[in-house]
């Protein structure tokens, strides 16, 4: 074969060779962006989900990503919206707010998520919840908090899926107080979450004309309680609210279990949680305390049974903890408002989220307009131990607050505008 | 009274602290031993105690008895010890005070995600004994049954290594080899063995800790967290390898966290900071601290 100075190689001239360069250039162009019209079509629907999954309040989360996948299933298993499938993208936030920040940051500007469900503290939420109204995208809460809806930390991004404090603690001491008696001691962890529960608390009890005997304020994440307590029990209140969460809810009342304390008085939890109520076991026997949801319920609400057994289906027959369904229902309102909405775009999503009236696993619910708070009923319930029927049957449910917006702090009063 | 208090409420929290104090000395001796004998800072601490935790649940769903899960879990917690010094800590010796250090800090990561991977992020239970559940009166008040035992058994974990290593032929070698292990050699013992022995140790009072303590708090991968910090306080205020010390200072970090959780309980968790402070611009070596430790 003759060989000449333009030969590159065998059989290939250079003038060949760039015409066969361009025209793979041009077609790859052509390609890439053919495809990304594509995938613009059928681009998942992407939901950031930070959650506490290692620390303290690992269990709750833990059940939060369980029950969120399963509103993310239903989504798809129903062929999404426009053929396009939601996606969740789990987090640790480690229940630290400048971690919370920093995947928040991560999951908008990174994963370019839609939309952001999640976060199981007061205080991380409104972190979550500043990143998110800075950069537009909405952020549904699944825990609990007063200060997120009021107008100094919301925006018209922010939705609160769970009670708050103030609902919550007034609910259960309405129920409380009336029965077990005025003189109240505190035992509550030190941040924003036990701060709010203890106003609520207190809100409730001016009606009752409570006395609070002691307020002790204890580190979240304490391991042990021992020293609070004899003071507690030398003050022989008639009830003991316990205003603290996750593994600091099992540790404390198994300790004032083991201290004795249940022989003069009745211990109180604004939130007593069934992930916590399963950890502790018998010693939490006769703890009274607030829910947003309790399993048992199927027997009264449908949706309840639905989600129950979806749940169970997933997951080997256990039963969603409270919490667990909050993060069910965080995720489906947004996703439901996204085919109302007949769109991803989050102005239209927000609409969409105002405008629903829903009953997903407790009941009937609405975001109420002022300051997006999911408007929903509080359970009440006692913590069983002898006549439980099995592993799950840990409550018995004694009275449930019907939704009310007059229970909420008035929109006035959160410095909204009514 | 004193300051609204009535004597028997003082008397009780004090009985409170030495009951917190029992937990802070068993978590420090060991950290104390190894610390004192070998010049090892043993980062991985906390976590021989978490894994202890879990070793304890582990026995008891298998044997339904937390007597059987109290005297095998230090054997086989003191068993992983003796591994991880024959095989990771004693390449280490004579490399300087940071080498191992570094060693069980990073080994500690590695075994907290390796019980996270077994038994998953959530944490598991041990019950209280059936024969020790409840509160009895004390006289001053009632006070759990289960808090008394441990005083008991921390006196007793206390006694026992007190009598091996001050009055048994071991011990006389264990202390000699702190001193001066070349002589020791030189007389024709093997330290390399002593040194293991007093790694498994150690390690198997931090895994008995780790299942005494499961009862009061749970078991969950980050229970040896604060431990490790709390377990370093105590050390420190009771002089580094100081076993008297480490006593004297668990009991002394307990009754300080009682008494000041009784009049501002705010302030409990920053006065076993102050405390250290305190005690260390008086005895920069701690209350029984000897010279040159961690030369």
């Amino acid at each position: 074969m003759k060989m000449d100075s333009n030969t590159t190689a065998p059989g290939i001239n250079r003038r060949g060779l760039l015409k066969g360069a361009a025209a793979v250039g041009l077609t790859t162009l052509a390609s890439t962006s053919i495809f990304s019209i594509a995938r613009a079509q059928t681009a998942p629907i992407r939901i950031g989900f930070p959650v506490p999954l290692t620390g303290p309040f690992g269990a709750e989360a833990n059940d939060q990503v369980k029950a969120a996948q399963i509103a993310v299933k239903e989504f798809n298993d129903a062929g999404g919206f426009e053929g396009r499938m939601a996606e969740l993208l789990v987090r640790d936030d480690k229940l630290n707010p400048g971690e919370a920040a920093t995947r928040t940051l991560e999951l908008i500007e990174k994963d370019k998520v839609n939309f952001i469900v999640g976060s199981l503290s007061a205080a991380v939420q409104l972190s979550i919840n500043n990143v998110s109204k800075e950069r537009g995208v909405i952020f549904n809460s699944i825990s609990q908090s007063d200060a997120i809806n009021e107008v100094k930390d919301w925006s018209k991004f922010t939705f609160h899926e769970a009670l708050n404090p103030h609902i919550t603690a007034g609910a259960v001491g309405r129920y409380a107080f009336g029965k077990f008696g005025k003189k109240v001691a505190f035992l509550t962890a030190d941040y924003a979450y036990g701060h709010e529960m203890v106003r609520g608390f207190q809100r409730a009890g001016k009606d009752f004309n409570i006395e609070t005997v002691a307020d002790i304020r204890h580190p979240i994440g304490a391991s042990d309680y021992s020293a609070f307590l004899p003071r507690i029990q030398a003050l022989q209140p008639d009830i003991l609210c316990i205003c603290n969460f996750g593994r600091d809810q099992v540790i404390s009342i198994t300790q004032a279990t083991e201290f004795g304390l249940k022989g003069k008085t009745k211990i109180v939890a604004p939130v007593l949680l069934y992930t916590a109520r399963q950890a502790g076991g018998d010693a939490f026997e006769g703890v009274i305390g607030g829910t947003s949801y309790y399993w048992g319920l199927e027997n009264q609400i449908p949706s309840a049974k639905v989600l129950n057994d979806k749940f169970r289906a997933a997951n080997g027959g256990a039963v969603p903890s409270d919490y667990g369904a909050l993060g069910y229902a965080g995720v489906r309102s947004v996703l439901e408002a996204v085919k109302t909405a007949k769109s991803t775009d989050t102005e239209k999503v927000i609409v969409g989220m105002r405008g629903l009236k829903y009953d997903w696993y407790k009941g009937p619910q609405y975001y109420r307009g002022c300051d997006h708070q999911s408007v929903q009923s509080v359970i009440i319930v006692e913590s069983k131990h002898k006549d439980m029927k099995h592993k799950n049957d840990v409550f018995s449910v004694v009275s449930i607050e019907a939704p009310d917006e007059a229970k909420l702090r008035t929109c006035e009063e959160m410095g909204h505008k009514a | 009274m004193i300051g609204g208090f009535s004597y028997d409420l003082i008397a009780l929290q004090m009985v409170t602290g030495v009951a917190l104090g029992a937990i802070y000395v068993l978590l420090a001796i060991g950290l104390s031993l190894i610390f004192g004998l070998l010049n090892v800072v043993n980062f991985a601490h906390g976590a021989f105690f978490m894994v202890g935790a879990y070793v304890g649940v582990f026995l008891f769903g298998l044997t339904g008895n937390f007597w059987v899960s109290l005297v095998i879990t230090p054997l086989l917690v003191g068993g992983l010890g003796l591994i991880v010094e024959r095989f990771m800590v004693r390449p280490l010796y004579g490399r300087g005070i940071d080498y191992p250090l570094l060693l069980t800090f990073g080994l500690s990561y590695v075994m907290i995600e390796a019980i996270r991977m077994t038994f998953g992020l959530t944490g598991l239970r041990l019950p209280t004994p059936p024969e020790l559940r409840g509160a009895v009166n004390i006289g001053v008040g009632f006070f759990p049954l289960y808090r008394l035992f441990l005083i008991a058994i921390t006196a007793v974990i206390i006694g026992a290594l007190w009598y091996f290593i001050e009055r048994t032929r071991y011990g006389l070698i264990i202390r000699a080899g702190a001193r001066d292990p070349e002589i020791v050699q030189v007389l024709g013992i093997d330290i390399a063995r002593i040194w293991l022995m007093v790694f498994g140790i150690g390690t198997g009072v931090a895994g008995l800790s780790g299942v005494l303590a499961a009862p009061l708090q749970g078991v969950t991968p980050e229970m040896g967290v604060p431990v490790l910090a709390e377990a370093f306080v105590v050390t420190v205020v009771g002089g580094m390898g100081s076993l008297v010390g480490a006593v004297i200072a668990g009991l002394l970090v307990g009754i300080v966290v009682a008494m000041t959780s009784l009049v501002a309980p705010d302030m409990a968790k920053v006065a076993i900071f102050t405390l250290m402070a305190v005690v260390l611009l008086v005895r920069p070596r701690g209350i029984m601290g000897r010279a040159g430790g961690l030369g």
